[in-house]
Order: structure tokens, then C-alpha cells, then sequence
């Protein structure tokens, strides 16, 4: 199809040659929150909780605990570079899991890249904590565990974080889908995780 | 295509698709306008959004070619479509390549505007449409009338009925949404899991890196983007942006004007093919379909700009009276009136400039600042003007330019006034539905005379 390709580059150019130049490009807008650590960490929770999604705050020394008590013993899947301490008991590592095996699972545990605290985002890179999308998509429990020095106040600083991950897949997620097409009354869980669970764990690292 | 005022008087005399329509459009007005308040930068956003979109049109050659240069570095092949018969034959030809007699797709008015499904169905593939709202339009050979909410003219007891009759399996179902939507989720899932290709419109696509965006809220956009092994994306050539970071600008104007919401559930974001995740095999097929023509135009070109969340709609008091049908396209609204007679050429859609009352509202929440009371008056400016109107016109300014002629004119007027109120002729529309007010009995211009005059 290089005639459409070539007639199209020509029919683009053709409009454009006689343009005024525009207005040059204006940044004004804020790149950088103003809230202290513990203020991110309440704003991210709040604006989780908005969108109904569980969260849980937690420590590095009882997060395997509360890993057990969510799971209560149901088939969890995690990708395969999560640490053992972030592991249920009743793990199954994706080792390449079929979509029907995927479906099968009650549930799933991954990190995050980044969090966003304004708009309570969290953003999946596919790294070895997160796992491939079809992971954190089939199953219909999602948690989510974030450290706290991956929480950002806004949406810029958020893109600023993924410098460098431009290629990989991404995918933002604000609390369990949802939709409101019947009569606008919103329904949490149609074709995603129905439930999202956010643990935000206190000590970095 | 019908004229918008033929079409409006029909939706005007359903008084159900009136009030879901005052409902929908004045909830989500609402929802929007609280998010919108809480961002303290948010005119420097939208200064940055429209500055951004009109440095696009602006290199939209370079930026379509530096586009397909990254698509095709990072594993995905790129495919150029004149008009809506290629896209879809290009569409066709994928699927047939995979033997595939069923795509799953994710909302895209792009893909309607060409009529895809059509198409691929013309050719023995049968599109499954996965946003909750469109699969209801599917199943009942239904149209949308809202971009953001297409079945918002339906009501949950008629979605029972549609579903009992036919994804339902036989079961009884009741109108609670709960229950509807997982009657959805159930239909759905075996086809996710089962598909051979996905299709797909896009948010946007970033120049810089190749990387195509889905905003979406169910997690079909992502059930389609990601589990088929074969994707193909159609992407209208106006949807770039220059650079990966220009998204931290959109993806804060475009969740908080189109759902009301901080940000949406889901947002998707690849670049071509990655090994091991997602679909191994790519396309991007990119569309012109009278998209350069808009973009010949210098004041119209602003049209492009738009990046589909529905503000202009839900504020706009045409829309929401007449709702999203009476306007005779996939873009309903202050947007689609001025986007349609471009994509289309002004002769084909000359009543839709005329659908506005100029009022502003639209220009006031479009996140990019689209001006489209502007717009709309430079395309009136373009449809031919009525005979009868012109001549009216014509001998109206001579009046008004001569003091003796007007005083005479008053004079005529008021003896020429008769009591049914009615104009006749060509103008008769006029007063219809208005009452034709009377004629003082004494103009200003004598009363002048009589009191001060020397």
C-alpha cells in the first residue's frame, strides 16, 4: 500500500504548507506535588479507597501474614521475580500459564513500578515484580503491593519515573474496573480483576 | 443524510430518550466539573493540550513518518488507509490471513466512522463489540447516541429483556446492573480467552516511541489489546502527539473531562511487539478518510485537536435536548458539527453548522480549547446561503442605512400588522413556534419628535 502512504504524506503536506506557525508549546503546568511523604502515602489510600478499591497498610515483617489472610488458602498466581516474603503460601508462579489456567486462579500478587497519589494510579511496567498483562488481568483478584518510595504526587512525576520504560507495555490501573452504562449506575468488575487490593508497605526497600 | 432538523423533531417528540438524556448529561456535567475544580493548573493544562495538538497538525508529516518508523522498530507493521474501504479491507485481510471467522473489538468511534463491522461482517468475520454499552447496541442492531455512554437511550428492564433473548443462555434474569453486567462478563469471557485477533481503535499514538494508547474503564480494552496473539489497531493520522511525555498531559485532561473521574480504571500502553507478552503479531493501520481535508483548512484544522471525551456534548444545550442520533454521524454534538461537514465536505452536511445556538459552552470545557462557536460560524460562512434570505438581507441593510426609509418601513409595518400573528411565504417557519409580537403602537422615532422634537 505505498500509494496510499505516498498520497496521503502528499495530501498532509499539501495542507499544511501555507500555515501560519503555531503558538509554541506551553508547560506551565505543575511537574513537581508539594505534599511530605507521609501526606503522599494518605492522599494515594484516600484516592484508592475512592474508587473502591480495598487497601491495607502494612509492614515488611507482616506483610507475608496479611498476604495469607487475603489469599485464605485460594490458587495465587505471581510473577516469577517476586520475593519469597511476598509470596501466600498457596502461590503458583507464571511460568507461561495458559489463558484457562489464568482464568482458573482465584486471585494474583505483583509490585508496581509507580503509584500516583492525586489520582490513585498505579503503573504496571511489566518488570520481573509485575509479571506480563494477561497476569494481573484474568484473575479476578488483584493485589497490588506498593512501596512507599514508589508513591509520586502527580501525574508528571509519574511519567518522569518511566523514562527509560517507554517500550515496555504499560498499563495504569485506577481501582477495579468498572462501568456505568446501565442508566450510569456504576457496577465495580465487569471484564478485569472485580477486586483490587491495594498493600501500601511502610519500609522502603 | 437527513437534515438536523428533521431528525431533532423526531428525538424531540421521545419524551424517554429525553429524560435519560437530561439524567445522563446533567450527572456527568456535574462529576466533571468537581474533578476539574480540584486540579489547580488546569487552564495552563489545556493551554498545554491545544498548543500541543496545533504543533502536531503542524508537522503531521514528519510525525506520521517518525510514527511508522518506531511502530516498525519495535516489531509492528504499519499499514496506510486512504479512505474507510481500505482500512477495513486491510482489517479483513488479517483476519483472514488467521483464519479467523470472529475478531474480538474494543470501542472505537474511528472504527465506526468506517463502518468495520460491516464491512468484516460483509466479508465472514463476525466482530464481537466488548464494551458493555456497544455489545447491547450489537445485539439489538442498535446506534449510539453518546460517545462516552452509546446506550444511555436505554433504559435496564429493556437490557434485561435484550439479554434474556439472547446471550441470557435461558436463564431468568433480573434489571439489577449487577447481575446484567456479569451476565456480560460471563458471554464474554470464553471469547477473550478463545480469540484469534483483536481489533482496536486508540487514544493516541506518540510519534517519538510508536506507542499506541486505550483509555478505557471495563478491561475489555485490555482483555483485546493483550490476550489475542494477532492485534490490529486503527488509528486516525490526528490522534499523535510528538513525544511519550506529552501523555502526562492528556491523560489528566482526558479522564476528568470525558468520565468526571481522576483517572480511569484502565489505561493501556504498548509499543509494537513485546516477546512473551501480549500479541506477537502487530498492525497499525493508519487512517486518512477526509482527515487531511479538515486539515487543509486553517480555522476548521482545530477539529482535530478533539480527543473524544464528550464535555462539549453533555453541556451543550442542542445535545441535550435532541441527543446524539439527530446528528447523522458517529460524532454527535458541538464536536461532530463541526467535524462532520469537514470529514464529509461542507455541501454533504450543510444543517449541522446551523445545529448551535452559539451559546459558548462548549468552547468553555473543551479540554484542548477547541473554539467551536468559531468554527461553526467560519463553515456557516461555507453553505449556501437561501435565496429568499439574501434578498431579505439585501434590502434589510438599505433600510437600516436610510433614516427616511426606515421610518417609512415602521409605518408600513405597523399597517401592514394583521391579527393572526403569521408571517407567510418563505419565512413561515419563523413563527411556528413563536408568537409574532405586536408592532408599538408609537415607534421610538416619534415619540421623540412629538416629546423633544423641534
Amino acid at each position: 500500500m505505498n500509494e496510499a502512504r505516498d498520497e496521503i504524506l502528499a495530501r498532509t503536506r499539501a495542507a499544511i504548507r501555507e500555515s501560519t506557525p503555531p503558538d509554541p508549546v506551553a508547560r506551565a503546568y505543575r511537574t513537581r506535588g508539594l505534599l511530605d511523604d507521609p501526606g503522599r502515602v494518605a492522599l494515594l489510600g484516600e484516592r484508592l479507597l475512592d474508587y473502591r478499591a480495598r487497601v491495607e497498610n502494612t509492614t515488611a515483617a507482616a506483610l507475608r501474614d496479611l498476604l495469607d489472610e487475603i489469599a485464605r488458602g485460594g490458587r495465587i498466581g505471581v510473577p516469577r521475580g517476586l520475593p519469597e516474603t511476598w509470596r501466600p503460601a498457596s502461590s503458583v508462579e507464571d511460568d507461561g500459564l495458559s489463558t484457562y489456567e489464568l482464568d482458573a486462579l482465584d486471585g494474583v500478587v505483583t509490585g508496581c513500578t509507580v503509584a500516583i497519589a492525586e489520582t490513585g494510579t498505579l503503573v504496571l511496567a511489566g518488570g520481573e515484580m509485575e509479571g506480563r498483562r494477561a497476569l494481573t488481568l484474568v484473575p479476578d483478584v488483584h493485589i497490588c503491593v506498593v512501596r512507599t518510595d514508589q508513591i509520586v504526587e502527580t501525574v508528571p512525576e509519574a511519567f518522569a519515573a518511566l523514562l527509560g520504560f517507554e517500550h515496555r507495555p504499560l498499563t495504569l490501573v485506577s481501582g477495579p474496573s468498572a462501568t456505568s452504562d446501565i442508566e450510569l449506575e456504576r457496577v465495580e468488575g465487569v471484564h478485569g480483576p472485580r477486586t483490587l487490593i491495594v498493600v501500601i508497605l511502610k519500609e522502603a526497600g | 443524510m437527513t437534515s438536523f432538523p428533521e431528525a431533532a423533531r423526531i428525538a424531540l417528540g421521545d419524551s424517554q430518550l429525553r429524560h435519560n438524556l437530561r439524567n445522563a448529561t446533567t450527572t456527568i456535567r456535574n462529576k466533571r466539573a468537581r474533578v476539574v475544580a480540584e486540579v489547580p493548573d488546569w487552564e495552563e493544562l489545556r493551554e498545554a493540550g491545544r498548543t500541543i495538538k496545533a504543533e502536531v497538525m503542524r508537522r503531521l508529516d514528519e510525525c506520521l513518518l517518525q510514527f511508522e518508523e518506531s511502530v516498525q522498530a519495535a516489531g509492528g507493521q504499519v499499514h496506510w488507509a486512504r479512505d474507510a474501504a481500505e482500512a477495513n479491507a486491510i482489517v479483513l485481510d488479517v483476519a483472514r490471513a488467521h483464519d479467523a471467522s470472529e475478531v474480538v473489538k474494543v470501542k472505537s468511534l474511528t472504527t465506526d466512522e468506517i463502518g468495520l463491522n460491516e464491512a468484516l461482517a460483509a466479508g465472514g468475520v463476525h466482530a464481537i463489540e466488548t464494551d458493555f454499552a456497544e455489545l447491547i447496541l450489537q445485539l439489538d442492531g442498535d446506534w449510539p447516541s453518546h460517545i462516552l455512554v452509546p446506550a444511555i437511550h436505554r433504559n435496564r428492564s429493556e437490557i434485561r429483556d435484550l439479554f434474556m433473548r439472547t446471550i441470557g443462555d435461558g436463564r431468568e434474569l433480573s434489571d439489577d446492573p449487577r447481575e446484567l453486567a456479569d451476565t456480560a462478563r460471563l458471554y464474554l469471557r470464553e471469547k477473550f480467552l478463545d480469540a484469534k485477533v483483536g481489533v482496536s481503535g486508540a487514544n493516541f499514538g506518540v510519534a517519538e516511541t510508536g506507542t499506541v494508547v486505550v483509555v478505557e474503564s471495563e478491561g475489555n480494552g485490555r482483555m483485546c489489546t493483550t490476550l489475542p496473539p494477532v492485534l490490529v489497531t486503527v488509528l486516525g493520522i490526528e490522534k499523535l502527539v510528538p513525544t511519550f511525555a506529552d501523555l502526562e498531559v492528556f491523560l489528566q485532561l482526558l479522564p476528568r473531562s470525558s468520565t468526571g473521574e481522576r483517572m480511569n480504571p484502565y489505561t493501556s500502553l504498548w509499543t509494537g511487539v513485546t516477546v512473551g507478552d501480549g500479541p506477537q503479531e502487530f498492525h497499525v493501520v493508519l487512517l486518512d478518510n477526509g482527515r487531511t481535508r479538515v486539515l487543509s483548512d486553517e480555522v476548521g484544522r482545530q477539529a482535530l485537536h478533539c480527543i473524544r471525551c464528550s464535555a462539549c456534548l453533555n453541556v451543550c444545550p442542542v445535545y441535550t435536548r435532541t441527543g446524539g442520533h439527530a446528528y447523522g454521524s458517529v460524532y454527535p454534538g458541538p464536536i461532530g458539527a463541526i467535524l462532520t461537514p469537514q470529514l464529509r465536505g461542507v455541501a454533504k452536511a450543510k444543517s449541522l453548522p446551523y445545529a448551535s445556538s452559539l451559546c459558548g459552552a462548549c468552547y468553555e470545557v473543551c479540554p484542548v480549547k477547541i473554539d467551536i462557536p468559531s468554527v461553526l460560524l467560519h463553515l456557516r460562512a461555507q453553505t449556501e446561503k437561501d435565496v429568499a434570505e439574501r434578498i431579505a438581507m439585501r434590502s434589510l441593510a438599505r433600510i437600516f442605512g436610510n433614516a427616511r426609509l426606515y421610518e417609512w418601513a415602521q409605518r408600513l409595518a405597523r399597517a401592514g400588522e394583521r391579527p393572526a400573528r403569521r408571517v407567510p411565504g418563505p419565512l413561515a417557519t419563523w413563527t411556528q413556534t413563536r408568537e409574532l409580537k405586536p408592532f408599538a403602537k408609537e415607534t421610538f422615532r416619534e415619540w421623540w419628535s412629538r416629546e423633544r422634537g423641534a
